[in-house]
């Protein structure tokens, strides 16, 4: 798959983070949308299947721990990169037994995200193949 | 000083009430004193009674031991007296109603009843016959005391008073000590004569010969006036006055203690006659019949301070273990005080750098972006002059973000050591979860990885999200080493105290060099990989859960990390 036609959802309250976060993937080429609390990603999330979802654990209103929690139970195939700007690996521990994909730190490399963000499709790809192991 | 009586009122509350308030080690020395006078009270008290009971006791039976004999000797010996006086003076009135004055009168015939007397019975010395007008009219005996008066004589007039006299010893005529037993006889015509015979006191002495006393001691005849009636060996001479005073007159034989004139502690057994004037006496010095029981009393007081001696070592043995075990519990006590106050204080400054990391994060991430973003527009712009200037500045404003990111991550990493929870837990259940974790990436990628756990793996204290990220980073790791397809195999086992877990894979191995420096901070090999924590956060994190981690490797074969964990925890993990 192109990397045009990837469906990518960044979801973080820090608004001047996220979307030049966005610009900078557009840039490269990847469509990306932005939701800045976990109420409106999850909207997103339910209209628009995104392929991955880049999530901040740390957000007002919904968690981003709890937002990852129901897109697993709804859509587990959508895969989920975890961002925390909190040194405790326990989010990112906690977050990879809930069935995310993987977690980083903030400040985030752009293409360390990008690597991550195509591992990711591709294994969500592969696990649509195999039946019943959807969720990993 | 502490009054014994209160400590034994209110042993405890006195001693609680130190603790409360006494402060350390003032305290202790204060707790030790009230604790080893109590315990010394405790066991001297009885100790004390028995033995001062034992002793008076003992002094009081061995007394009395002493004293029986004594008083049974004498009144033995006092009946030996009797019995000598009475069979003199029965001889002598049976030979006055026996004869007739005529007969008594002849010389002849006294000469032989005389001789008689001598044969059966010791101590006759001579027998005369005496008118009632005091005239000696026969005389047997070795001096010439015929027709010698004794009218005015004391012993003469009580004799016709009495019919029957026992003298006092005296001299008389004759310049010896005897004795005069004198019997009055009536004849049925109303005429009175006298029978008066004397006796030598050689028998007397060998009465009290016959007590055989010790040498020290002494034994004496004496009469109601004082007067020695023989011969006393500390005492004085025989009719001399006896160098201290009569005992108090009883009609049983007593035993009293006092201080002779000699100076000596001596029991003075003595007994009166009831028919004569005479008293015996027999002395016998304390010392020499109490040397048994000075024996024994040196022994009591020798066991008594063995005793006390013994009760003295147990009570500050026993004074030193429970003021040490005190002590100890109380250093612990503090101890650990200290440390959940130090560990406390930690983990707040722990907090405080995770917030501080976290609020600098965030920032820092939107600085990022945006440099980012102004070097993404510049690289998509055509040449302008200042556009190199530019560039150069976007790449030093990212610089300056990867060096706070070191900084804060330093923060983070400083917070998480802080953050140390110990509980009891499976290690195996621990490596499994986190094997999970990975199990996506590992599927993808066709990786086998195999988990070897003991099923008899003992459980550990430690700190579980400690251990889940250490597992975490080696077989983050360990995938990344290996290529698509590879093998990765963690082992658990008990090792002695230790439960050693080791990761194996078999990828590309590492170089020498590369060994060196792994355990070093923010050396890496594999850009962008993994979770941004490094083996030198993980060997951090084994070192302050007490335990070790060691590596193998060999490129081109593979890499295995063991771990080393105790069984228990070991040190304060601040």
């Amino acid at each position: 798959m192109n990397a045009k036609d990837w469906k990518i959802l960044l979801v973080d309250d820090e608004r001047e983070f996220i979307t030049t976060l966005a610009e900078r993937l557009e840039l490269r080429g990847i469509p990306a949308r932005v939701a800045f609390d976990g109420e409106s990603a999850l909207e997103a999330i339910a209209a628009e299947e995104p392929h991955v979802v880049i999530l901040d654990v740390l957000m007002p209103g919904i968690k981003g721990l709890e937002v990852l929690e129901r897109v697993k139970r709804t859509n587990p195939l959508v895969q989920v990169l975890l961002l925390t700007g909190h040194g405790s690996t326990r989010d990112g521990i906690e977050g990879m037994r809930l069935g995310a994909y993987d977690y980083m730190m903030k400040p985030l490399n752009i293409d360390t995200l990008i690597e991550k963000m195509e591992s990711a499709i591709d294994y969500a790809k592969k696990a649509a193949a195999l039946p019943g192991k959807s969720d990993g | 000083m502490i009054k014994l009586a209160d400590i034994i009122k209110h042993p405890l509350r006195e001693l609680q009430s130190d603790v409360d308030e006494a402060e350390s080690p003032v305290r202790y020395v204060v707790l030790r004193r009230k604790i080893f006078a109590l315990m010394a009270a405790a066991t001297l008290i009885p100790l004390l009674a028995m033995g001062a009971l034992n002793y008076y006791e003992h002094q009081t039976t061995m007394a009395r031991e002493i004293q029986n004999p004594l008083r049974v000797l004498v009144n033995k010996t006092k009946n030996s007296f009797e019995l000598f006086l009475t069979e003199r003076s029965s001889t002598v009135s049976l030979i006055a109603s026996a004869y007739t004055y005529q007969e008594l009168a002849d010389e002849k015939k006294l000469a032989r009843i005389f001789s008689v007397m001598k044969k059966e019975f010791k101590g006759f010395v001579d027998l005369g016959l005496i008118d009632d007008s005091g005239t000696q009219v026969n005389y047997v005996g070795p001096y010439a005391l015929k027709g010698k008066n004794y009218a005015e004589q004391r012993w003469f007039q009580e004799v016709r008073l009495k019919g029957k006299y026992v003298s006092d010893v005296f001299m008389g005529f004759r310049k010896f000590p005897h004795v005069i037993v004198a019997v009055q006889h009536m004849t049925e015509d109303g005429r009175t004569w006298i029978l008066r015979a004397t006796l030598d006191t050689h028998q007397f002495e060998r009465i009290i010969a016959s007590m055989s006393l010790e040498p020290d001691a002494d034994a004496f005849l004496v009469n109601a006036q004082g007067i020695l009636q023989t011969s006393s060996n500390n005492y004085g001479k025989v009719l001399e006055k006896m160098s201290f005073p009569m005992p108090p007159q009883t009609y049983e034989p007593a035993v009293l203690t006092m201080v002779d004139p000699l100076g000596r502690e001596v029991y003075l057994a003595y007994a009166y006659f009831p028919e004569a004037n005479f008293a015996l006496v027999a002395v016998k010095p304390r010392g020499s019949v109490l040397k048994t029981w000075y024996t024994v009393r040196g022994d009591l007081l020798f066991i008594f301070a063995l005793g006390v001696l013994a009760v003295f070592v147990a009570a500050y043995r026993v004074t030193n273990v429970l003021i040490g075990r005190m002590k100890e519990s109380e250093e612990r006590r503090e101890m650990a005080l200290r440390q959940v106050e130090h560990s406390q204080k930690l983990s707040s400054i722990g907090r405080l750098a995770a917030g501080v990391a976290h609020e600098i994060n965030n920032p820092l991430a939107i600085i990022n972006e945006k440099a980012g973003l102004m070097k993404d527009i510049m690289a998509r712009e055509q040449d302008f002059p200042a556009k190199a200037r530019i560039d150069g500045q976007v790449e030093s404003i990212l610089r300056a973000v990867e060096r706070c990111r070191g900084i804060t991550h330093r923060m983070l990493g400083f917070a998480r050591r802080m953050d140390v929870s110990i509980e009891d837990l499976d290690v195996g259940e621990i490596i499994k979860e986190t094997a999970g974790f990975l199990s996506n990436e590992a599927m993808h990628r066709k990786v086998d990885v195999r988990l070897e756990i003991d099923p008899e793996l003992p459980r550990i204290n430690s700190d579980r999200s400690q251990l889940q990220q250490v597992f975490l980073n080696l077989f983050n790791n360990a995938l990344a080493a290996v290529a698509d397809g590879g093998r990765i195999l963690a082992t658990a086992r008990e090792v002695g105290d230790n439960v050693e877990i080791s990761v194996r894979d078999n990828g590309c191995g590492m170089s020498d060099e590369t060994l060196k420096h792994i355990f070093e901070p923010f050396f890496t090999t594999k850009k962008g990989k993994g979770t941004g924590l490094g083996l030198s956060i993980t060997y951090g994190i084994i070192k302050r859960l007490g335990g070790d981690i060691a590596v193998e490797s060999e490129q081109g074969v593979g890499t295995t990390l063991t771990i080393t964990l105790p069984k228990g925890q070991r040190e304060a993990l601040a």
